[in-house]
């Protein structure tokens, strides 16, 4: 009955049966290493290369060892292929893609990875040949001799050699979105079971989504035929998928995604969930995202991810030709592909005598059936019997001959002999694993069960997770080896009971469809699946566990030996269950080799949790639309509009853009504009947008005695309408920040922040008071957006805000002295902050006015300054004058300096508590020694100073032991003719006048330097005063 | 996640910053205690590391700038009590 027309391998003709989901009247052509083939819109890549008759689609990781399409699902370890490699240049090249799910389409172009210089001939297939070498853990046992070689050598190599597929080079061109849902129920999977849920649920208007990482719904229901899985309510499984779909069409809250994968579980009823929504078409449309990164929040899951084969353990089990089972049901009924010729199917449960009914049905040639059981359901040994399949009892198949492709099998039978079967593909019914990856994810361990021999989900009475972490429900095969029959009952029956235990009712409650015929009535019984399980020695050729990562039974074996005893040992060692599938396929094989080599019981072991994602998920999806210039907000300072008018070049300051200089018609480099800038407002006048410094506004009763605490000076003595300069530390006593805070009133003080720790004060502020003091009257708030501050500075400085301020306020030097502030009014009545400060170290003043009408104050000062020659000026100028001053700023204040280290040691007051005082008396904090700031002058004239560059002694080596210290910040001063810098040096203030060398490894560059003063400019201030002389 | 603010009610989690360890409490400053420093130490540095049970500091950063004391389990991360920082120190 079978043998007649056995089927050669490749597409069935259409007059076969099946309940198929190709469409022939849409041909897809598609090329695959250089080669073209044609394929059917439904295909994917996977079912189309093996409908071509290819089976050898990549090789192996570790041995290069040939591969071929094991699965038909999101589980494949071996068919990993890089797509699109014609667009690497547009940077959509993407390696490591499993050809069985990826969708075919017209114009699809793959190739194979990891091989040189083709997948038939690989050179580094000699991998296989140095296997013994190669095994567990090799790089701690090898490529030790000698020590240089290491670095030069054998690293290089491994790693060149390492990895699978290779990552674009280019930036990903595609858009990527992001977006947050909320529902009711969510329904990961949408087979039987998930469709089920779904139906019964949809009714009580539950927000419901269900989500399914195939184009096709339907799950294992595409695998099914009528003969071995009957009909659901009378219907061939594909009509009654569509007929679900249709109606679960019409209920508005229900949402459906198809090619999507929930990824990972998250705390809070989290969900991730990766929308692969374009990847099958060749670019994506204009204005549509590639793909759609979910982070959905419900109410409560129910988890209908189905069950994962096992493969079986026997020599040669990677070769070409082997493959899963239901895989090979998958892709005869939904593919009408008959992956092989001749077929010998071998198994531990009913899967393998379904196989080999449903294939034999098709015109399949059945090599034989070899089953390890003693003896099978009547019902199924009487049809084995009908279609004439050779059936072995109480065998086990050894191991597997043939390089690239299966040539023949060898059995040992009931009676232990060994006999060599022709046949040019294998199915391996190795038994069900329930698909619990998410369950695992927070941290809830799986627990093993012996009949199914899978870990399973552990479940309370009514089918939901027994977590604390999780509010999940588990249906289907995802919750046991039940049959179909049941998994509809228990899904429809949880699809209710979630909806209700949400408060959405159910009038008239639907009932779950009912199977009629078919084979497989009951639950394939798993007996004594432990006892037959393992190699017994006899097989000739590497037994694989782990496909992926390229893991044999032998490395499990010698890890144990080696000391290796919890699975989290072996697993790293090993690297079992470490790659992009996290063991779906190895999982239990390893658990049991594992038990087995140490005698204990595998219930007692457990396993490692599988890690989200539990696909990959691309960085770009993950990133959305935040990338580029989207990662975070630009913010924008009050004279923007004017700087980029003038050609300003900006610079990003943080989030800030910031005019850095401002050239002018003929200045070619920036220095000649920088210095120019600088030697204006030294002779004339300048201002500069200062706007983007922190400001926080503290009042309140309590506000001075509020700013003692914090600062390391005093505040509670500074009159109404004077700023003063202030430090405050961490509390391990490390400066913090520095600024200056004005008096404003009895209870208002106006504090400045550096702009960088602008966020971090406002938050140190606010733990202060509410979490140490929360007895204090003080209140706080940030204004940094809301006042415009610029700083006009140089000896014209009054003259120039002389007719911007209102007539009212005195601006003469005694009325308004150095470290005066004041609330003024500007331009006819407009609120403004006057404040007489100076970080340039010229007569300089800050004015703030609310950030509004900063663009048209900008250029109010620009028009009332062109009679002085005034000139806008940045931040590369303002740091040059800051640095000729001695300034510290984002530089020096580098996150491990005292107060002390800056010279400022004077200003810790000694009658006060305030954060960081204690810690800052730690002898280590007080240490003669310690790095202090200082000036530093090039020893040749013409020599540039380059910050970074670290101090050492002159004539002692540059090591760690020698390192006396660093140049902070650099600048060229045009008022002195030469560089100029300052740094940290051990005991600078006791070695002024000293030489010490400079030595910058980044650079390649050594050159001495004097240890001086820090402040190069006008050291008695009298400019500040208003002195020019 | 979400946690519920006093002020605000339920926000998720993304308008919020964690901070640490809610029952550390400044020592008292006393310049006569010799093992102030010592104290003052263990404040900035030691830190109980609890499997369950644990109260930390959380700052509404992106709402009302609250500091929230929150009762949470380093297990389950379940969130079961959130007061108001300033409340719960006036209080005490």
């Amino acid at each position: 009955m079978s043998d007649s027309h056995p089927r050669p391998r490749g597409r069935l003709p259409p007059e076969v049966k099946i309940s198929g989901k190709i469409d022939r009247t849409k041909p897809q052509k598609f090329r695959f290493d250089g080669r073209d083939y044609q394929g059917f819109a439904g295909d994917t890549l996977a079912s189309a290369l093996l409908a071509a008759g290819v089976r050898l689609v990549g090789r192996s990781f570790k041995y290069h060892r040939p591969r071929g399409i094991l699965s038909a699902g999101s589980e494949e370890p071996n068919a990993l292929v890089t797509l699109r490699p014609q667009d690497a240049h547009l940077g959509r090249r993407e390696p490591n893609c499993r050809a069985t799910v990826t969708e075919l389409y017209d114009g699809l172009i793959a190739e194979s990875q990891n091989r040189f210089p083709s997948l038939r001939l690989d050179f580094l297939a000699v991998n296989g040949w140095l296997g013994r070498f190669l095994t567990a853990g090799f790089y701690y046992k090898t490529f030790m001799w000698p020590a240089s070689f290491w670095e030069k050598l054998y690293e290089p190599m491994i790693r060149r050699a390492a990895g699978l597929g290779r990552a674009a080079q280019v930036g990903d061109p595609d858009d990527y979105d992001k977006t947050t849902r909320h529902c009711d129920i969510l329904i990961i999977g949408g087979g039987a079971a998930g469709l089920m849920a779904a139906r019964a649920a949809a009714p009580s208007g539950a927000r419901i989504m269900l989500v399914d990482e195939d184009f096709q719904l339907g799950g294992s229901l595409l695998a099914a035929s009528p003969t071995i899985e009957g009909l659901i309510d009378g219907l061939e499984a594909g009509a009654w998928i569509a007929k679900i779909e249709s109606e679960l069409a019409g209920f508005p809250e229900v949402t459906i995604l198809r090619r999507s994968t929930v990824f990972g579980a998250y705390d809070g009823g989290t969900f991730g969930v990766l929308e692969r929504g374009e990847d099958h078409l060749p670019t994506p449309p204009p204005f549509t995202p590639r793909q759609r990164l979910w982070r959905i929040v419900a109410g409560r899951a129910i988890l209908a991810s189905g069950a994962i084969e096992r493969p079986l353990l026997f020599g040669n089990n990677d070769r070409p030709g082997v493959m899963l089972a239901g895989a090979m049901r998958e892709y005869l009924n939904r593919f009408g592909v008959a992956v092989g010729a001749k077929i010998l199917v071998v198994g531990n449960n009913d899967s393998g005598v379904y196989t080999a009914l449903d294939l034999a049905e098709k015109g399949m040639k059945i090599a034989a059936l070899v089953d390890m059981r003693p003896q099978l359901p009547p019902l199924l040994h009487q049809k084995l019997k009908e279609w004439g399949i050779r059936v072995e009892l109480n065998a086990r198949l050894l191991d597997v001959t043939g390089g690239k492709s299966v040539r023949a099998a060898r059995i040992a039978t009931a009676s232990g002999d060994s006999v060599k079967i022709a046949c040019d593909s294998v199915a391996m019914a190795g038994g069900w694993s329930p698909n619990v990856q998410l369950t695992t994810h927070l941290g809830d361990k799986t627990v093993w069960d012996k009949t199914q021999a899978a870990f399973v989900a552990k479940l309370s009475q009514d089918g939901r997770l027994a977590s604390d972490k999780l509010n999940m429900a588990v249906i289907g095969a995802a919750k046991a080896n039940i049959s179909l029959t049941e998994t509809l009952r228990d899904a429809a029956k949880q699809g209710i009971e979630s909806a209700q235990a949400l408060g959405f009712k159910l009038n008239h409650p639907i009932q779950a469809a009912m199977i009629s015929g078919g084979l497989a009535m009951n639950p394939s019984a798993t007996a004594e699946i432990e006892k037959n399980f393992l190699p017994n020695g006899r097989e000739k050729g590497k037994i694989f566990v782990d496909y992926q990562n390229d893991v044999t039974s032998h490395d499990i074996d010698l890890a144990v030996k080696e000391g290796m005893v919890s699975p989290e040992h072996v697993k790293r060692y090993t690297t079992m269950g470490m790659a992009t599938d996290q063991g779906k396929t190895s999982a239990v094989n390893g658990a049991m080799l594992i038990a087995a080599a140490q005698g204990i019981d595998v219930a007692a072991l457990g396993t490692p949790a599988p890690r989200p994602p539990y696909t990959p998920v691309a960085l770009a999806a993950l990133a959305g639309g935040q990338r580029g210039k989207h990662f975070k907000p630009t913010r924008l300072t009050p004279s923007h509009a004017w700087a980029v008018e003038q050609n300003a070049v900006l610079v990003e300051a943080g989030l800030w853009l910031r005019g850095q200089y401002f050239p002018r018609e003929g200045e070619n480099d920036w220095l000649t504009t920088v210095n120019r800038e600088v030697l204006t407002v030294r002779h004339q006048v300048g201002v500069c947008d200062v706007s983007t410094l922190g400001k926080i506004e503290v009042q309140g009763r309590d506000a001075a005695e509020f700013l003692e605490r914090i600062y390391i000076n005093g505040w509670k003595n500074l009159p109404v309408g004077r700023a003063r300069y202030g430090v405050m530390l961490r509390e391990d006593g490390i400066v913090l920040d520095d600024g200056t805070a004005a008096r404003l009133g009895e209870d208002q003080f106006f504090v400045t922040t550096t702009t960088a720790n602008a966020a971090r004060v406002m938050q140190h502020m606010e733990f202060c008071h509410q979490v140490l003091w929360p007895q204090l009257d003080v209140h706080m708030i940030s204004v940094t957006e809301q006042w415009a501050q610029y700083a006009v500075a140089g000896r014209h400085a009054r003259a120039v805000l002389r007719p911007l301020v209102d007539a009212a306020y005195d601006l003469a030097d005694d009325a308004f002295p150095y470290m005066a502030a004041a609330a003024v009014t500007v331009m006819g009545g407009i609120e403004a902050r006057l404040y007489r400060l100076s970080f340039s170290g010229e007569m300089a003043y800050e004015i703030g006015v609310p950030a509004r009408y900063g663009d048209d104050f900008f250029r109010q000062i620009m028009a009332a300054g062109a009679a002085y020659g005034i000139c806008a000026y940045g931040t590369e100028a303002l740091s040059v004058m800051r640095i000729e001053k001695g300034h510290p700023a984002g530089g020096e204040l580098n996150g491990i300096c005292t107060a002390g280290d800056l010279g400022l040691a004077r200003m810790m007051s000694s009658k006060k508590d305030y954060i960081g005082r204690v810690m800052a008396t730690r002898p280590g904090l007080m240490a003669e020694n310690r790095p202090n700031l200082v000036g530093l002058l090039p020893l040749s004239p013409g020599q540039r100073l380059k910050a970074g560059a670290h101090l050492v002694a002159q004539g002692k080596t540059m090591i760690a032991e020698h390192d006396e210290g660093y140049i902070t910040s650099v600048a060229f001063s045009p008022n002195l003719g030469h560089w100029i810098g300052l740094g940290y040096v051990n005991n600078g203030r006791n070695r002024q006048g000293e030489a010490i060398a400079a030595v910058d490894y980044m650079r390649g560059e050594t050159y001495p330097v004097e240890i001086t003063s820090p402040v190069f400019f006008d050291p008695d201030g009298a400019r500040l005063r208003g002195n020019y002389d | 996640m979400r946690i519920k603010c006093p002020h605000c009610g339920e926000r998720s989690l993304d308008e919020f910053s964690y901070y640490g360890d809610a029952t550390l409490r400044r020592p008292e400053v006393n310049d006569q205690d010799a093992n102030l420093l010592a104290k003052f130490t263990d404040y900035v540095y030691l830190r109980d590391n609890p499997a369950g049970q644990h109260q930390e500091l959380w700052q509404h950063q992106f709402g009302c700038r609250a500091w929230l004391v929150v009762t949470r389990d380093t297990n389950s991360h379940l969130m079961t009590e959130v007061t108001a920082a300033a409340q719960k120190g006036e209080a005490a």
